[in-house]
């Protein structure tokens, strides 16, 4: 079919802007460093301090979160038949965020021991993964019992609002230290990681991008709706816990990692939508991959404003230079892609 | 195993649906006692809220019967696993679909879901079952259109061909010609019955156009108040089925054409 032969050729385009992407990332920063050096040092023939524990293991964070969060949302939007759903509806950044607030602020509360834990690098991703995890199981738990995939969404949203409660309560008993120090968790970051961090964020991900794999043929059997979907054969309940776990192992590790990242997991696959006119998740989800990928390389090149000392927060990034992107492809198509 | 023209394909014994609950069981119709035919055409009629959709959410499984046995192919419907139906047994639905950006081909091509590996990759014989599919149901001009761009009428071919594409013994659909004009509403039911002629395939279908029903179908399922009957549309009207259908205040059952005239 020639369909097949011009997304083979997108999908081209794609990866060369993706290395591209990649290399630009890791050439800009705060200290120029010739392209040789970058080159030689990639490949091994040279050490330099900055590219190989700083620079590179932030360009894979980027690509990782980036790409992550893009096919969580997409599988979201597709279970959930709804195109506002992103990565965070089932309430994992809420969990998360609950987490850390715990961990940051309740440290006067709890006080002690806490303070202890507080010290280890680990212990605001380990917060956050038993705080999306915990939030993540009772959503599980209810889900099993409702018929409804509708019913999960509410059940998130609920999940959330409780847990941005306890959130503001804690924060009422804050210090303004302790405050700025979970607002700048909230911002979110990519540069924070070392390797031994990356590697384990590495396993997780792909664990999550290997179920996102299995579901792809439930996922198009889901765009007829739930009841099609029974009439072809399709297990709805296994492919529903499937695509919950791949959704949660990607965003969770993710918000764990790099905090809340927003607005791409939204975005992407609108994006991806609108630029390949397909709804095909054999060719969405690579593709999702592939823009996420890129997007969030872009973003954190733009983040860390080259040759300057000043690191703007992701989080404004991806939203300022993203949702003019979304508004502009929404308005030249006319019409939404879903 | 030679077919005969009598082979049977679905059939109910006294069976009653309904809804189960904890306190007590609604019944909706009780004593049902059909059997569907290879190659047949059969409507299913009844006023609304008769329980034409909970006999067919019955039959497909959708609903578990309050008592009773549904036997497909000589096989308990409960022993049936999801897969094994979605083989045997293809709907149309009322409902719309949740995306309407698939392009018609892609949405046909769903169809052949159950027989494909665990990423969904058509074979040779299933673009060939698609191809035919679309042939059939006469809609390969808009194959590559996407689904927001046709009309209703275009859009119920579609999901026939989707239908026909599952490969299935049996097709159910649930009011195909509601929210159709005069015109398709006879174009659609006349194709099924060319469908069931060529196919094979037994085609069930409930509907409120009972003087087209009457006119095309091969039997005809009839849900009154107090009884559900079977018969071919030429007995049926014998025996003054649809007679006692509705309230008499209104419309009236003429014998002679076969269709319902308003009381003057």
């Amino acid at each position: 079919m020639s369909n097949t032969k011009s997304y083979k050729r997108s999908f081209l385009v794609l990866i060369l802007v993706l290395v591209l992407c990649f290399f630009a990332n890791i050439s800009l920063g705060s200290v120029s460093i010739p392209f040789k050096t970058i080159f030689e040092s990639l490949i091994g023939t040279t050490d330099n301090y900055i590219i190989q524990n700083y620079r590179l293991p932030k360009a894979i964070t980027a690509i990782l979160v980036g790409s992550g969060l893009g096919i969580s949302g997409l599988l979201m939007q597709t279970l959930f038949r709804n195109p506002l759903a992103g990565p965070f509806v089932l309430g994992i950044t809420s969990g998360a965020s609950l987490g850390v607030a715990l961990v940051i602020l309740g440290s006067s509360i709890f006080g002690g021991f806490l303070a202890t834990f507080l010290l280890t690098k680990w212990s605001l991703v380990i917060a956050a993964s038993l705080g999306s995890f915990l939030v993540l199981l009772l959503v599980l738990i209810v889900s099993s019992k409702v018929r409804d995939t509708m019913a999960i969404l509410i059940i998130g949203l609920m999940f959330g609002s409780i847990t941005a409660a306890i959130v503001s309560v804690l924060s009422y008993f804050s210090s303004a230290e302790q405050l700025q120090q979970y607002i700048f968790w909230g911002f979110g970051s990519l540069g924070d990681l070392d390797w031994e961090e990356v590697k384990v964020f590495t396993l997780i991900y792909s664990i999550g991008i290997l179920f996102s794999i299995l579901s792809i043929k439930g996922l198009n059997t889901l765009l007829l709706g739930e009841n099609y979907a029974k009439s072809l054969g399709l297990n709805i309940k296994q492919s529903r816990l499937l695509i919950i776990i791949a959704t949660s192992l990607l965003a969770g590790t993710i918000t764990a990692f790099a905090g809340p990242i927003a607005f791409i997991g939204l975005a992407i696959p609108h994006v991806t939508r609108q630029v390949f006119n397909t709804s095909n998740h054999k060719i969405l989800l690579p593709a999702v991959l592939l823009f996420g990928a890129i997007i969030m390389l872009i973003c954190d090149s733009i983040a860390q404003l080259p040759n300057t000392d000043y690191m703007l927060p992701i989080n404004a990034i991806t939203s300022l230079f993203g949702a003019p992107i979304v508004v502009w492809l929404l308005v030249r198509q006319r019409k939404m892609v879903f | 195993m030679p077919e005969t023209k009598q082979h049977i394909i679905l059939k109910t014994k006294n069976l009653t649906i309904g809804y189960a609950s904890k306190k007590e069981d609604t019944i909706v119709a009780s004593n049902i006692n059909i059997s569907l035919k290879k190659g047949e055409l059969i409507g299913l009629v009844g006023g609304n809220g008769i329980g034409k959709s909970t006999l067919l959410k019955t039959l497909t499984k959708v609903e578990s019967p309050l008592s009773g046995s549904i036997i497909i192919n000589e096989q308990s419907l409960d022993h049936y696993s999801n897969l094994e139906l979605a083989k045997t047994l293809s709907l149309v639905l009322t409902e719309p679909i949740a995306s309407k950006n698939l392009t018609v081909v892609e949405l046909v091509a769903l169809g052949r879901q159950p027989y494909t590996n665990w990423v969904g990759n058509l074979s040779e014989t299933d673009s060939k079952i698609i191809n035919q599919a679309l042939k059939s149901t006469n809609i390969e001009d808009l194959k590559h259109k996407k689904c927001f761009e046709l009309s209703d009428g275009q859009l119920q071919k579609v999901m026939i061909a989707r239908a026909l594409a599952q490969d299935t013994d049996l097709i159910i659909l649930d009011e195909p010609t509601s929210h159709l004009d005069m015109y398709h509403k006879a174009y659609i039911l006349k194709l099924l019955q060319k469908l069931a002629k060529d196919t094979g395939k037994t085609i069930l279908f409930s509907s409120h156009e009972i003087d087209l029903a009457i006119q095309l179908c091969d039997s005809m399922i009839v849900m009154s108040k107090n009884k559900i009957v079977s018969d071919t549309p030429c007995h049926l009207i014998e025996k003054g089925a649809f007679t006692d259908l509705f309230p008499k205040d209104l419309i009236v059952f003429d014998e002679k054409t076969g269709s319902f005239r308003v009381k003057k």
